[in-house]
């Protein structure tokens, strides 16, 4: 028994000895993972992979599809004309709220010395569902029903009716993959609405936490702070809710506080999400950018972010009509914060 | 080696590789075993001739498709598990199946070790120590994976 641990002599297989396969194959894979790291080359390739990939992603959803619809069919008139009523009076509600944020619109653009109100950055909307999720410390990802036969591009930024969500980072044909902004390798750009400094939250890597690693000991933060959107980076509309501040930890010894919020969106509920496309020229994104990572690049990424002066809480300098490009790609917009520190030639 | 057998062999495969990426509670998540890399085992041990290396490779290729961050991470270290359990298959079929559990531990954490590493390498997030897990309950389950598997296999060994 002891003669089995040499390959050779036995005929295994078609071709060749164990041994030779097994650094064929070994090479292979260190072929396309460095093609596929090293910029991306096998976007292509992906792109059929994720349509091959598809309809067992669908199957695997299929359970609980099935599930949702039995529990709807069967749902009693009472209690579908109880979510009536309560959808109504929400309805109602928001009617309210978009009349009072038109008038406050034109205020604002009035106050600023433009000409007419600003348009809404956000041009388009799609709702889409979601076909599977996957949580863990390593990965936190959704895959939806949208693709690219739905005009889904890489770097879409997805809400839900609470908050923001994440951004795609795969598409397929008829499918997308979206990152988690709770992903530990995801990091957006906020604005604390009560103060307007402006930093970074970085996923905490599980379903609902945040962590902002790069503010001082001395920064006007607290707990059950808003945080917003700051639209820096041209991925994500600016001023969209993102997260509460649920915990801020200042410690005598160390210059960064350690704050952590809570997600506002609940993917674990939601069924639906919703995918949205920003104009084109919208005033956010692109100059600013350039600024955040100009800020970033020279000095201590802690200090980068100051409170905002008190005059208009919106964060970016909107003085500064560029012609943007549609939205930058996710490696500029939404850069992890290790790697925006100096990587930037 | 039938075409019935390789059809039994890739309808396994399919079924565990949707078992491994059904989406679960994140409590339950951690406690998965690697189900697509016990049978990779199973097959690499039990009939080494037909599946080998090439299997746990396409296997490995397929699940980067649905949960890698880089393409070829599980399928290096999935043809790599099976290279080394095909060179001593026959010493493990002989093993009892408590011995043969203690094996499985063994060869999911040179997996483990390897996606961990290639992880690293590639400048990806790595986790939480909580990634380890499946590879206790991986060889906790094995006891009962592998007459499931034998079954599904036809006991064609």
């Amino acid at each position: 028994m002891t003669a089995f641990g040499t390959p050779a002599g036995r005929p295994l297989g078609r071709s060749g000895s164990p041994g030779f396969r097994f650094t064929l194959f070994a090479a292979l894979s260190v072929v396309i993972m460095y093609l596929d790291q090293r910029q991306h080359y096998l976007e292509h390739v992906r792109y059929a992979l994720q349509a091959a990939a598809y309809p067992i992603q669908l199957a695997v959803n299929s359970p609980a599809a099935a599930w949702r619809w039995v529990r709807e069919s069967v749902a009693t008139r009472e209690s579908l004309q109880q979510e009536n009523a309560r959808l109504r009076a929400t309805q109602r509600d928001l009617e309210l709220r978009a009349m009072r944020y038109e008038a406050l619109a034109r205020e604002n653009g009035e106050l600023r010395g433009l000409r007419e109100a600003l348009p809404p950055v956000v041009e388009r909307w799609l709702a889409a569902e979601i076909v599977n999720i996957q949580q863990s410390s390593l990965r936190q990802r959704l895959l939806i029903d949208r693709g690219a036969s739905n005009g889904v591009f890489r770097g879409q930024a997805v809400l839900d009716d609470k908050g923001l969500i994440g951004q795609t980072t795969h598409v397929g044909p008829w499918s997308a993959e979206v990152i988690l902004i709770t992903d530990s390798e995801h990091a957006v750009p906020v604005r604390i609405e009560r103060t307007g400094l402006r930093t970074i939250a970085v996923g905490g890597g599980d379903s609902a936490s945040l962590a902002l690693p790069y503010l001082p000991a001395n920064a006007d933060i607290r707990s059950g702070d808003l945080l917003v959107t700051s639209g820096l980076g041209g991925v994500f509309p600016e001023g969209y809710p993102v997260a509460r501040v649920t915990e801020v930890h200042r410690d005598a010894v160390q210059p960064l506080a350690q704050v952590r919020a809570a997600t506002l969106a609940h993917v674990d509920t939601d069924t639906e999400v919703m995918l949205v496309w920003l104009r084109a020229d919208q005033s956010a994104a692109p100059a600013a950018a350039l600024n955040a990572a100009g800020e970033l690049t020279h000095g201590n990424a802690a200090m980068q972010p100051q409170p905002a002066p008190p005059k208009p809480t919106a964060a970016p300098p909107a003085a500064t009509p560029a012609p943007a490009p549609p939205a930058a790609s996710p490696d500029t917009a939404a850069p992890r914060p290790p790697t925006a520190n100096g990587a930037r030639p | 080696m039938t075409g019935d057998s390789r059809g039994r062999m890739l309808a396994s495969t399919l079924v565990a590789l949707i078992l491994t990426v059904l989406p679960l509670p994140p409590w339950l998540d951690v406690l998965r075993p690697a189900f697509l890399v016990l049978t990779v085992f199973f097959w690499s041990v039990n009939a080494p001739r037909s599946g080998g290396i090439a299997l746990g490779f396409f296997a490995g290729l397929a699940l980067d498709v649905f949960q890698g961050p880089v393409l070829g991470q599980h399928a290096l270290a999935l043809a790599l598990l099976s290279y080394l359990v095909m060179r001593e298959h026959q010493r493990i079929r002989s093993k009892p199946a408590f011995q043969q559990a203690l094996i499985v531990f063994a060869a999911l954490a040179v997996y483990e070790f390897v996606v961990f590493a290639i992880d690293g390498w590639t400048g990806h997030a790595l986790g939480s120590p909580l990634r380890w897990v499946h590879v206790a309950t991986g060889a906790l389950i094995w006891p009962l994976a592998a007459p499931i598997l034998a079954y599904s296999a036809g006991r064609l060994t």
